[in-house]
């Protein structure tokens, strides 16, 4: 058994942001990621980002990880770093089961920040197996991380951000978007994401979800189908497409599966994206020392992984014996920050959820 | 419309421009029309042309006194949501970011585009500056002044 002060589960905004906040109060730290780059999501984001200029707006996603990065560079006697190292346990006396190599690691954590993200929620419907039906995740991987061309015309299920993005960086990547569909009656992401691929001719079809893919071996044709305000099917509004892949965009659930292993308390809060831990204001769970930031938390920006990210990492650092010289100078800016990055019609959303959150916590004390 | 189907209505659209004879100068159409989390045109803008408030959330609102049309709020808005318009005697100017490769070259004509995606006209490219550090390349265009409502975007190179 290793034994570790500080374990980060996920090199993504969050857990960046913890380790750097972590290794400045002076806590060691190891990053623990399975990918074998680091930057999490970032490193597929090819667009400007959105949010406060604190946070790195108008800076493209990559860019984003390669700030963070060098950061976490200037720390190089604190941080210790292990990519395609997975996480396969955890255990409530913060023990975790590494898997890298080939071969199964324990380590004893002394404290943890979980910022593992989200997973992709799919899309029930006739052959979605069917190659070519793909999550968005995994079209901006091939895309933006290892340059391949996912298809040749998409059909894209989601009109999120995520779905506006991913259509927009397709096109830019040479694929043809033959529409967006979207059950909703209305667009779901930022308008000014909807307009870019509106002007640029694909249409976005509200009220209007996808019924089956076509094809033997591989997707030939997508079926969308409208829908009535309560959602069901109009018989005889079908429309076929001739698309190559379907793109699942449909939203984000927190990776939960390792909290709730080592029997840290969930709740499900739809506004935050499904089953989302219980945490203190310090974003600490129901077990002590085992902090959780980002998506993990509950499924929201990278502007908001950041700050969260931060939070933890200071908190964590603290409980270790290692308190920030300017802790509650930071510790309250950061409580700010994330107030004003949710105070718009999106951000109440958040908010929402995270009263929702505060209440089962209280409940339960 | 925008909630809909993605693109603003003529009047949302018209409400974000100014008098002929504002326009005779170039400014900034701040074309954000939702609440959102943002704030980089703001903290881009090198004469304090465009506020926010203290809440981010809020929409830009710019002072055309104060634009001097130098466009650099266009490469810095992630939603690309800001053109530089300019009217200069029977037609209109505009300055707008562009991401698609192969970029437009100067003097090429292309096909011109509304927010609704259907073409309008041609128009003529008349400059493109690619700038390494947003990668969004601001490129400047004309077309005939009738269309200076209804331009959004160049699209392809007119055949
Ligand atoms: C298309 C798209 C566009 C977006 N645009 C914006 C935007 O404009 N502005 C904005 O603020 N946000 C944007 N976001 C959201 C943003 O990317 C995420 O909210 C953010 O990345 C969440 O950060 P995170 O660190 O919590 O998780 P992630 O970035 O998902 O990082 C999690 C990391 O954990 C690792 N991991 C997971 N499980 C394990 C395990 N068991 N063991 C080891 N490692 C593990 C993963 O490999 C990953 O590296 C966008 C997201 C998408 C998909
Ligand atoms: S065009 Fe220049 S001066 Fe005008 S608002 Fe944009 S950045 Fe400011
Ligand atoms: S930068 Fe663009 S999207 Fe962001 S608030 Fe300003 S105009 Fe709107």
């Amino acid at each position: 058994m290793i034994a570790k002060e500080l374990v980060v589960i996920g090199g993504g905004p969050a857990g960046l942001c913890a380790a750097i906040a972590a290794a400045e109060s002076g806590s060691r730290v190891l990053i623990l990621d399975r990918s074998a780059r680091l930057g999490g999501q970032l490193i597929k984001q090819t667009h400007k980002f959105f949010g406060s200029e604190n946070q790195y707006a108008k800076t493209r996603g990559f860019d984003i990880a390669k700030i963070l990065l060098s950061r976490v560079d200037t720390f190089a006697d604190l941080i210790e770093i292990w990519v395609e190292a997975t996480v396969v346990a955890l255990y409530p006396d913060k023990v975790l089961t590494v898997v890298q190599d080939g071969k199964y690691i324990k380590i004893q954590a002394k404290a943890i920040v979980v910022a593992a993200g989200a997973s992709e929620k799919f899309l029930a419907f006739e052959n979605n197996d069917l190659p070519g039906v793909y999550g968005a995740g995994a079209v901006q991987t091939l895309m933006n991380v290892y340059g391949v061309r996912p298809a040749d015309r998409v059909l894209m299920v989601g009109s999120g951000n995520i779905g506006l993005i991913v259509s927009y960086q397709l096109m830019q990547a040479g694929v043809k978007v033959a529409a967006i569909v979207e059950a909703a009656p209305r667009i779901g992401g930022y308008k000014v994401h909807a307009s870019k691929i509106a002007r640029l001719g694909v249409p976005i079809l509200t009220s209007t979800t996808v019924l089956r893919a076509v094809g033997e071996t591989c997707v030939k044709q997508a079926v969308t189908v409208k829908l009535d305000p309560a959602w069901k099917p109009i018989p005889g509004t079908e429309s076929v497409h001739d698309v190559d892949a379907i793109c699942v965009a449909v939203g984000l659930t927190p990776l939960t599966s390792l909290l709730a292993m080592a029997g840290a308390m969930t709740s499900y809060i739809p506004e935050l994206g499904g089953y989302a831990p219980i945490l203190t204001d310090e974003h600490e769970s129901t077990l002590a020392d085992v902090f959780v930031a980002g998506d993990a938390a509950g499924v929201e920006e990278a502007s908001s992984a950041m700050v969260e990210g931060r939070l933890a990492g200071l908190c964590a650092a603290k409980r270790l014996g290692y308190p920030h010289a300017d802790f509650d100078d930071i510790v309250s800016e950061c409580h700010a920050q994330l107030a004003g990055l949710r105070n718009g019609p999106f951000g109440c959303k958040t908010c929402a959820g995270i009263a929702k959150m505060r209440e089962v916590r209280d409940h339960a004390r | 419309m925008l909630d809909k189907f993605g693109f603003a209505t003529p009047e949302q659209v018209a409400s974000r421009f100014f008098t002929e004879e504002v326009l005779k100068k170039p400014k900034a159409i701040l074309e954000c029309y939702e609440d959102i989390p943002c704030n980089p045109c703001v903290t881009s803008c090198p004469t304090g042309a465009i506020t926010i408030g203290p809440d981010i959330n809020k929409q830009p609102v710019l002072d055309p006194d104060k634009c001097t049309g130098c466009a650099v709020c266009v490469g810095a808005c992630p939603g690309l949501a800001i053109m530089v318009a300019q009217i200069k005697e029977d037609r209109a100017w505009f300055k707008i970011p562009h991401e698609f490769l192969p970029h437009p070259a100067k003097n090429e004509l292309w096909d011109a585009a509304g927010r609704d995606g259907r073409l309008i006209g041609v128009a003529k490219i008349e400059g493109v500056v690619l700038s390494p550090k947003t990668k969004t390349a601001i490129v400047t265009v004309s077309i005939e002044k009738a269309q200076l409502l209804r331009f959004a975007t160049v699209v392809t190179k007119h055949a």
